[in-house]
């Protein structure tokens, strides 16, 4: 009944090729050890499906991803990120698919409910048509015959998100003030490959113990492995368990804009186990 | 009276008429969303909500309305409402909103560009995205703040429409065109509209000191410029007051700094 794991063996269920959903925001509650458990695997051409923040700067700047589904992407506090700069000047990231904010969580959403589809009218007239050419419209059937959208469901054969808490079943927490769009990354997941990662993992009965029953809006018939990762989220956001690490983050983006800070970032932080890593920045 | 000397050397400082400017474009939203990115844009909103809009609504920048006169950065706040991202969403998508944003480039029917400068594939510079831009445009009143106004913002065509202008939104439904509205764009020059017989972009106003020749030249393409171009508005002391309140360690002096 236990669904606990650790981030190796999470990855280790993935295949180069495979689209993964990341939930977070920016620099917000991102699945970050989950992601740096990717970079040391050996999985590549992946189709990346995010709010993108540092977790789409790292894998860009690993060349893991083939294609990118996204709105934007950066650090909140630092507004662009330097790895995906560096990717997208370069043209490393072979192919795009840039979407409305409002368009990737209707991508998602239908890809939850198993629908082909979602009407909307963001994204008409933008630029996001000139750029994505295989997008269509549907008209209305009903009186108004308006030309709306049809957002092409997402669907998704990983997802990667990071709560609060969880119990080893896999219900888990939101404790901060947002969500974001997790719950959909899990809804339109194939069964499998849907890992939670947490700051805690608690007894199912002490789940309401720190917030509301609202806040539990991610149920087990929802996940399929949940790990226990606390600090997780370094170096974002992770309310109420902790702010993002300012400092750490503009070393992060310091070292991005320069290679050769670059490798000695990834020799200082990255070359080891999450444990290394975590060990790492407190040493600092 | 050094009162009075001050509140006539503040209410001549750029920032604090950018920022009376940024309120006035919430003027008459009544209770929806005031909702602003970045220190001037947001400090347009509280100072719209703290003087004549008094039912706008006014967030904390992160996931709550917020109730009083929140300082910019100030935590202690009262929540009046939650809006986490999927509320914006609905919100916006409802058309109780009216945003202002920034843009790094805009042109004279109003679209707008904070993706990426050169071509789309493999731009010379990578921006943030489209983001919210393409759903804000056709939903509901988008006006536009630009803290540096130059012909490398104002340009004759954007390398990316992240938001959609009237020419484009003229290609699209009657809905989209009876709801596409930008009421303002804010300049540290000056303040423009698209009222005009074409919706092409017209010199509102100038600001204090600002002649209509210094916006031409920092315009990339040809304004509408009325025969009489008024001087924009100054703050008044009351105003002057709530902007100290609303943004006591000057921020807004940082970004919009005086000529």
């Amino acid at each position: 009944m236990t669904k606990l794991m650790t981030e190796d063996e999470a990855v280790a269920t993935l295949e180069s090729g495979m689209t993964l959903g990341i939930g977070g925001w920016g620099s917000r509650r991102k699945p970050m050890s989950l992601v740096r458990a990717l970079l040391r695997s050996d999985i590549t051409d992946l189709t990346v499906v995010t709010y993108g923040g540092p977790d789409v700067g790292l894998l860009a700047a690993a060349g893991k991803i083939r294609k990118l589904v996204y709105g934007f992407v950066t650090l909140d506090s630092i507004a662009l990120e330097p790895h995906f700069r560096a990717a997208r000047q370069r043209g490393t990231i072979p192919e795009l698919v840039e979407y409305d904010e409002g368009m990737l969580q209707w991508g998602l959403y239908a890809g939850s409910l198993r629908l082909p589809f979602l009407p909307t009218r963001a994204g008409l007239g933008s630029g996001v048509m000139d750029v994505n050419p295989n997008l269509r419209t549907v008209t209305s059937p009903y009186a108004d015959g308006e030309e709306l959208l049809a957002v092409p469901a997402v669907r998704l054969d990983a997802a990667f998100v990071h709560m609060n808490r969880a119990d080893a079943r896999g219900n888990a927490q939101f404790l901060g003030p947002d969500i974001y769009f997790d719950d959909l990354y899990l809804g339109a997941c194939e069964t499998g490959r849907r890992f939670v990662s947490c700051e805690r993992v608690v007894p199912t009965k002490n789940l309401l113990d720190e917030g509301t029953f609202h806040t539990l809006r991610i149920n087990r018939a929802m996940v399929d492995g949940v790990i226990e990762s606390p600090n997780g989220a370094h170096f974002t956001s992770c309310e109420p368990d902790y702010d993002r690490d300012e400092g750490f983050q503009t070393e992060y983006a310091t070292a991005a804009r320069d290679p050769e800070i670059w490798e000695s970032f990834v020799g200082k932080y990255l070359s080891g186990s999450e444990a290394d890593y975590q060990e790492a920045v407190n040493a600092r | 009276m050094p009162a009075d000397t001050d509140g006539r050397a503040n209410a001549e400082r750029m920032a604090n008429t950018v920022a009376v400017a940024c309120a006035e474009a919430f003027r008459g939203d009544g209770e929806i969303f005031g909702s602003g990115m970045g220190t001037l844009p947001m400090l347009g909103a509280r100072l719209a909500r703290a003087t004549f809009e008094p039912d706008l609504m006014v967030s904390d920048g992160v996931a709550f309305y917020v109730d009083g006169d929140l300082p910019i950065g100030g935590t202690d706040m009262v929540v009046e409402g939650w809006i986490p991202f999927r509320s914006v969403f609905d919100t916006l998508w409802g058309g109780r909103r009216h945003v202002m944003m920034g843009a790094s480039q805009i042109d004279r029917y109003g679209n707008t560009n904070i993706s990426n400068i050169g071509e789309w594939k493999k731009p010379k510079a990578q921006l943030l995205g489209v983001r919210g831009g393409p759903g804000n445009t056709i939903n509901h009143a988008v006006s536009f703040f630009i803290p540096r106004h130059t012909s490398r913002v104002f340009v004759e065509g954007v390398d990316m429409a992240s938001g959609i202008g009237y020419d484009r939104a003229a290609t699209l439904s009657e809905w989209v065109q009876e709801n596409h509205c930008i009421p303002r764009v804010i300049t540290n020059l000056a303040v423009l509209d698209f009222d005009t017989s074409d919706n092409r972009m017209r010199l509102q106003s100038v600001h204090p000191g600002v002649s209509v020749e210094e916006v031409a030249d920092n315009t990339g393409f040809a304004l509408v410029i009325p025969d009489d171009v008024p001087t924009s508005r100054v703050a008044t002391q009351e105003e002057l007051v709530m902007l100290d309140h609303l943004d006591p360690q000057g921020q807004r002096y940082r970004e919009v700094p005086d000529a």
